[in-house]
């Protein structure tokens, strides 16, 4: 727990701030952005497959009144 | 003992239910081996005597490779059970590992440039093991590649399965690259037959973060899959009952 004395100290990384923030950050980053772009995926597959069937409920039984 | 059907989970309907039931569980995991893990990399382990504290990269560079070249093989082994079983549930196994072992070779990538950068004095190296795993990626990417290029579900999955399975031996290539070849990269600190050549504590938050990637990786392949069965399905009745919308 005493490696760091201060939060700036921790932010600094003993001068290599930009190499080991640019490696979490990119890293949690993509795996935030894979997640997000899944659940969106999963949204707007629900939402039209749902409207598909029914439209096609629709239409049978519009073609069921007609005959 | 009661006989416990297993082939009844590689239908995809099947399956699409007991996925969305493991999802939360393996996102749970991920989490519970991530938060230690960086408590243990940032706050217990101490600097490196020669690397400062630049060699905390190490902590996500390593497992990031480990899952690269591991989600690469068991891609390989759904594509091929696909390709041998004719079974549609690997094929969409195969697919949804996919992206995220190309994201993880990305990251094993990224993560070793910035740490290469202050430790070698170069972003990259036309090094063996920097190479291969550079062309990790691009089979990665030909894999998914293909099965976009191809409109018929099935030749889509076999053709990118050969691919996959082709491609399988550029895996012990990167394994060994370190011992074969006069590299810059270092060889492994951590082997199954040795001890590992570094401190507990650093040891300990790769072992946690590499869980971490592990669970997570388990996570986003089953959404992953779930969304591909609903595609390749959608014209069959279960899904119509599972998504509703019929009333």
């Amino acid at each position: 727990m005493s490696n760091w004395s201060s939060l700036s100290e921790f932010l600094a990384m003993g001068g290599y701030a930009l190499f080991v923030w640019g490696s979490y950050g990119v890293t949690a980053l993509c795996m935030v952005v894979e997640v997000v772009l899944l659940l969106r995926r999963k949204r707007t597959l629900l939402q039209r497959l749902s409207r598909t069937n029914r439209v096609t409920a629709e239409v049978s039984k519009s073609n069921e009144v007609q005959t | 003992m009661s006989k416990i059907n297993w082939f009844k989970y590689s239908s995809p309907q099947a399956f699409y239910p007991l996925a969305g039931k493991m999802i939360p569980w393996f996102t749970a995991l991920a989490v519970a081996f991530t938060l230690p893990g960086l408590y243990v990399g940032f706050f217990v382990a101490p600097p490196d005597y020669q690397q400062g504290e630049s060699y905390r990269i190490m902590f996500i560079h390593v497992p990031a490779a480990w899952m690269s070249m591991f989600i690469y093989v068991v891609m390989a082994g759904y594509a091929g059970m696909g390709l041998v079983l004719n079974s549609r549930l690997s094929s969409m196994m195969a697919s949804a590992l996919a992206p995220t072992g190309a994201m993880f070779t990305f990251l094993a990538l990224w993560t070793g440039s910035l740490w290469g950068k202050p430790m070698w004095g170069a972003w990259w190296v036309w090094d063996a093991r920097l190479t291969s795993e550079l062309i990790l990626l691009f089979l990665y990417i030909g894999f998914m590649s293909l099965q976009a290029a191809i409109d018929e579900p099935r030749r889509a999955a076999r053709a990118s399965a050969v691919l996959a399975l082709v491609g399988v031996v550029n895996i012990p290539i990167i394994y060994f690259s370190v011992q074969w070849w006069n590299t810059l990269h270092q060889g492994a600190s951590i082997t199954v037959t040795k001890a590992p050549t570094m401190a507990a504590s650093m040891f300990t938050s790769m072992i946690l973060l590499t869980f971490a990637f592990w669970m997570y990786t388990i996570a986003v392949a089953l959404m992953r899959v779930r969304c591909e069965i609903l595609e390749r399905e959608r014209h069959t009745e279960w899904v119509a009952q599972a998504v509703g919308g019929s009333k």
